[in-house]
C-alpha cells in the first residue's frame, strides 16, 4: 500500500515510567525514535500518563498507533494487537490507571468528529506495577519485538522507515 | 435510620479516590475520603542527582506534569540558594499559566460540567432560544443560532448512535439537574468549543517546553531554551511572536465563554452556594516571580484562618519561613507508619507503607493528613482568590466582581462574596483565577520580549552542589492549589524528598486530632435526593478538581467498574 500525500501518522506511547511495566509503551516509542529514521508525516509522542494534552496532536490523524500496557490475564510480556471497534470495548474496563485520560480524549475526539481514521493498539501484558524505572525482565525481553511490530505496522501503513546509521 | 454510601472509584478524575458517606434524613452526616493507591515516587528519587528530580517528578501524574517539574527545580534552587535569570522566570511563568489555563478549561467543561449539565435534556432544546440566551450573556461570535442548530444535530446523531462516549456515566434526568434544555444546549456547544480552546494552551506549552505533555526545557538554574535572534534551533523572536495569537484566542474564550458560563451555572444553581464550604482555613502561595530571587510576584498568596479575610497573613518569598515552619503531615489515619509518634515535618518525612483494612475509626487512606500550624487548611483556586482579595490584588478583585455581578443579575438578587465558601464557589474561583492568569501570561510575554530587546539573552545559571547537607523547599500555586516539594541533599545526592500536593491537603483523611479533612468537611449536610444516585456527592468532590495520581500512587486496581453501594 502506498502512502497518500499529506498522510499523518501518530505513534503514541502511554504509561507511567515510574511503575515498571506500566511504562512499557513509553519505552517502546522512545526506542523506536532512537533506532529509526522517521519521515515527517510520522509523529512520535511520549504521552506518559496524559490524556487531554495529546488531543491536538492526535486529532484528525490518518493513523493513530498506541503502545500501552494492558491487563488481559495473559502471560506477562504477551503482545496483543487491537484495532477499530475492539478498542472502545478495551476502554470500558479500567485496565491501567491512566486510561481515564486516554479514553476521555478519544471520546471527546469522537464527539467532535476528529477521531483518527484508523486506530491500532498494541498492548503488553504487565507482570508488575511495582515502583521502579525499568520494566520487569519478562516485559523488557519483549520490548524489541514490540518495537519490531510497530515498525512493521508503520511499513504496512505505507511509511518508509529506515534504521539509523550506527 | 442512617444509610452508608460507598462510591469507589469517583469517576472523571485522575487516580483512584473512594468516598464513603453516611446519609440520614436526606443529608450527609459523616464522610470519609480515601486515596486508594500508594505513591512511592519519593523512594525512586533517593540517591539520585537533584538535577534529574524534575524530569522524574513530572511523571507522577498525567494531569500535573509541568507543575511538578517547576516545583522540583524551585526546591533544589532553594536548597542551593540559587537565583535564576529573569528570562527563565518569564518563560517558566508562561508555561505555568498556559498549563493551568488548559487544566481549568478541561476540568470545567470536560470533567465536571456533566455534574450540572444534562446532555440528554439538551435534545429537547429550541436552538433559536438557546442562541438568544447565549447572545444575551456574551458577545462571543459562536453563540449564534447556526452554531446551536449544528450542535443539536451533532448531539442527535451522537446519542442516536448509542455510543455516548464521554457522556456515558452521566446522571441524566436526575432530580438535582435544574437547567433548562436551552441552557443545557448552550453548555454542550461550549463543551465542543472548549476542546478547540484548550488546544491553544497545549500549543503554548509545546512551543516553549519543546515537547508536550512532558516539557523538556526546565533545568535547575533556569531553563534550557537558549534565546537568540538569528538561529532556528533556539527560542527566536519569531517563535515568541507565534505564541501571541494562541494567547489571544485563549483570553477571548476565558472572558467571553468560560467566565460567563460559570456565572450562569452559579446563578441557576444558587442553592449550591449553601453547601460544600467545609474547612474554611485557606492556604495558598504567591506565584509568577518576576525577579531572580523570587521576592516579587504577580499573584499573592498566604493564609486566611476561619474564612476571616481580615486575618490574612501573606507568604512573601521563596523559602518563606512562615510556610516552611507550619507544615506537618500525620499518618494516624493513613496507611503508613512513622518511626515515632505524632506528625512529621516534610524534611523529616517518612514513606513507609503500613496497610490495614478500611477502618472507619482507624487507618483508611493512602493519603497523609497535612496541617498548617496544627490546623487543616483548604487549598486551591478558592484559597488563592480569597487571599488575592484580602491582599487587595486588583486583577483578582476585578474578575471576582465580574463573576459575582453577572451571576447576581441573572439570579435577580445580590450574591455576596461569602457565597464563595461553597461547592459552586470553587468553580467560580477557578474561573476567576483563570482570568487573572490569562493576563499574567500575556504580561510575561511582553516583559520577555522587552528584556530580549535590551540585549539580555541569559536563561541559565549553572548550579554547584556543596559537600555536606543542604535543605530546600519549593512552592507553586498549581491548578489544584498549593504544591510543595521538600528535599534534603547530601554531597550532591538526594537524601530525602517529599511532595506535599494539593489533593493531599484537600482529600487527606482525619488528622492527629481526628479532625476531618476538607473533602470530608465539605460533604457534611449536602442533600442527597437518591442514595442510589449520589450526584450531589460528586458535585462537591469534583468541585475540588481531584487529582489523586500524585496524592498517592498505584498498587493494584482490579475493580473494573464504578461501584455505588448503598447499605
Amino acid at each position: 500500500m502506498k502512502a497518500r500525500p499529506f498522510m499523518r501518522v501518530v505513534v503514541l506511547g502511554v504509561g507511567n515510567i515510574l511503575l515498571s511495566d506500566e511504562g512499557v509503551g513509553v519505552h517502546a516509542v522512545n526506542r523506536l525514535e532512537e533506532l529509526y529514521e522517521l519521515p515527517a508525516e510520522v509523529e512520535i509522542i511520549d504521552g506518559g500518563t496524559s490524556g487531554m494534552d495529546c488531543l491536538d496532536q492526535v486529532s484528525n490523524a490518518d493513523y493513530l498507533v498506541i503502545a500501552d500496557c494492558m491487563r488481559s490475564k495473559k502471560e506477562p510480556g504477551t503482545i496483543t494487537r487491537l484495532t477499530g471497534d475492539q478498542i472502545p470495548a478495551f476502554f470500558k474496563t479500567r485496565i491501567s490507571p491512566h486510561q481515564v485520560g486516554l479514553s476521555d480524549m478519544l471520546g471527546a475526539l469522537n464527539f467532535h468528529d476528529m477521531l483518527p481514521k484508523n486506530i491500532i493498539l498494541y498492548g503488553v501484558e504487565p507482570e508488575s506495577f511495582a515502583l521502579g524505572m525499568e520494566p520487569t525482565p519478562a516485559v523488557a525481553a519483549r520490548l524489541p519485538e514490540l518495537v519490531a511490530k510497530l515498525v512493521a505496522e508503520l511499513t504496512e501503513i505505507g511509511v518508509t522507515i529506515l534504521p539509523k546509521a550506527a | 435510620m442512617s444509610k452508608r454510601i460507598t462510591i469507589d472509584p469517583i469517576t472523571r478524575i485522575e487516580g483512584h479516590l473512594r468516598i464513603d458517606v453516611e446519609v440520614d434524613g436526606g443529608k450527609v452526616t459523616k464522610a470519609w475520603s480515601s486515596g486508594q493507591m500508594w505513591r512511592g515516587v519519593e523512594l525512586i528519587l533517593l540517591g539520585r542527582d537533584p538535577r534529574d528530580a524534575w524530569a522524574i517528578t513530572q511523571r507522577i501524574c498525567g494531569v500535573c506534569t509541568t507543575v511538578h517539574a517547576i516545583t522540583s527545580v524551585r526546591a533544589v534552587e532553594n536548597a542551593l540558594n540559587l537565583e535564576i535569570p529573569v528570562n527563565a522566570q518569564y518563560i517558566r511563568n508562561m508555561i505555568i499559566a498556559a498549563h493551568a489555563i488548559h487544566d481549568a478549561i478541561v476540568h470545567f467543561y470536560h470533567l465536571s460540567a456533566l455534574d450540572w449539565v444534562d446532555v440528554v435534556s439538551a435534545l429537547k432544546a429550541d436552538p433559536l432560544k438557546a442562541a438568544q440566551l447565549a447572545e444575551s450573556l456574551s458577545d462571543w461570535p459562536l453563540n449564534n443560532r447556526h452554531v446551536m442548530t449544528q450542535t443539536l444535530e451533532k448531539l442527535k446523531t451522537f446519542v442516536g448512535s448509542g455510543q455516548l462516549g464521554p457522556f456515558t456515566n452521566g446522571y441524566w434526568g436526575h432530580p438535582a439537574m435544574k437547567l433548562s434544555p436551552e441552557v443545557n444546549l448552550m453548555a454542550v456547544a461550549h463543551y465542543l468549543q472548549a476542546l478547540d480552546a484548550q488546544r491553544h494552551a497545549s500549543k503554548i506549552v509545546t512551543l516553549l517546553g519543546s515537547k508536550s505533555p512532558h516539557i523538556q526545557n526546565v533545568a535547575v538554574g533556569g531553563v534550557s531554551n537558549p534565546i537568540a535572534t538569528d538561529s532556528q534551533s533556539v527560542l527566536t523572536v519569531e517563535r515568541l511572536l507565534a505564541l501571541k495569537p494562541h494567547m489571544d484566542a485563549l483570553s477571548d474564550f476565558i472572558r467571553q465563554v468560560y467566565l460567563v458560563d460559570v456565572s450562569a451555572i452559579g446563578a441557576f444553581y444558587a442553592d449550591w452556594t449553601k453547601y460544600g464550604a467545609g474547612v474554611t482555613n485557606y492556604l495558598s502561595c504567591p506565584d509568577f516571580p518576576m525577579d531572580t530571587k523570587g521576592t516579587q510576584f504577580l499573584t499573592p498568596g498566604g493564609y486566611i484562618p476561619g474564612a476571616d479575610i481580615s486575618k490574612y497573613q501573606p507568604i512573601t518569598a521563596f523559602g518563606d519561613a512562615f510556610l516552611r515552619d507550619g507544615v506537618e503531615e500525620s499518618v494516624k489515619h493513613a496507611w503508613y507508619e512513622y518511626s515515632k509518634p505524632g506528625p512529621l515535618h516534610p524534611y523529616k518525612g517518612e514513606t513507609k507503607p503500613h496497610y490495614t483494612d478500611f477502618q472507619d475509626e482507624g487507618k483508611y487512606s493512602w493519603l497523609k493528613a497535612p496541617t498548617f500550624y496544627g490546623k487543616r487548611a483548604q487549598v486551591g483556586p478558592l484559597a488563592n482568590v480569597l487571599c488575592g482579595i484580602a491582599a487587595g490584588h486588583q486583577p483578582t478583585i476585578t474578575y471576582a466582581n465580574k463573576v459575582l455581578d453577572t451571576a447576581s443579575s441573572l439570579l435577580g438578587s445580590k450574591i455576596p462574596l461569602t457565597a464563595m465558601h461553597s461547592t459552586i464557589g470553587r468553580h467560580a474561583a477557578r474561573a476567576i483565577r483563570t482570568g487573572v492568569m490569562a493576563e499574567v501570561m500575556t504580561q510575561n510575554w511582553s516583559t520577555l520580549i522587552d528584556n530580549i530587546g535590551k540585549g539580555d539573552f541569559k536563561t541559565f545559571n549553572k548550579p554547584t552542589f556543596p559537600k555536606g547537607e543542604v535543605m530546600g523547599y519549593g512552592f507553586h500555586e498549581a491548578p489544584r492549589g498549593l504544591l510543595s516539594h521538600w528535599t534534603v541533599i547530601r554531597d550532591g545526592k538526594i537524601a530525602n524528598y517529599q511532595c506535599v500536593v494539593p489533593s493531599t491537603w484537600n482529600a487527606g483523611p482525619r488528622d492527629e486530632n481526628d479532625a476531618i479533612g476538607p473533602y470530608e468537611a465539605s460533604l457534611m449536610d449536602n442533600p442527597i435526593a437518591d442514595a442510589e444516585l449520589p450526584l450531589e456527592v460528586l458535585r462537591t468532590v469534583h468541585s475540588f478538581d481531584p487529582c489523586l495520581a500524585c496524592a498517592v500512587h498505584v498498587v493494584e486496581d482490579n475493580k473494573e467498574v464504578v461501584q455505588v453501594k448503598a447499605l
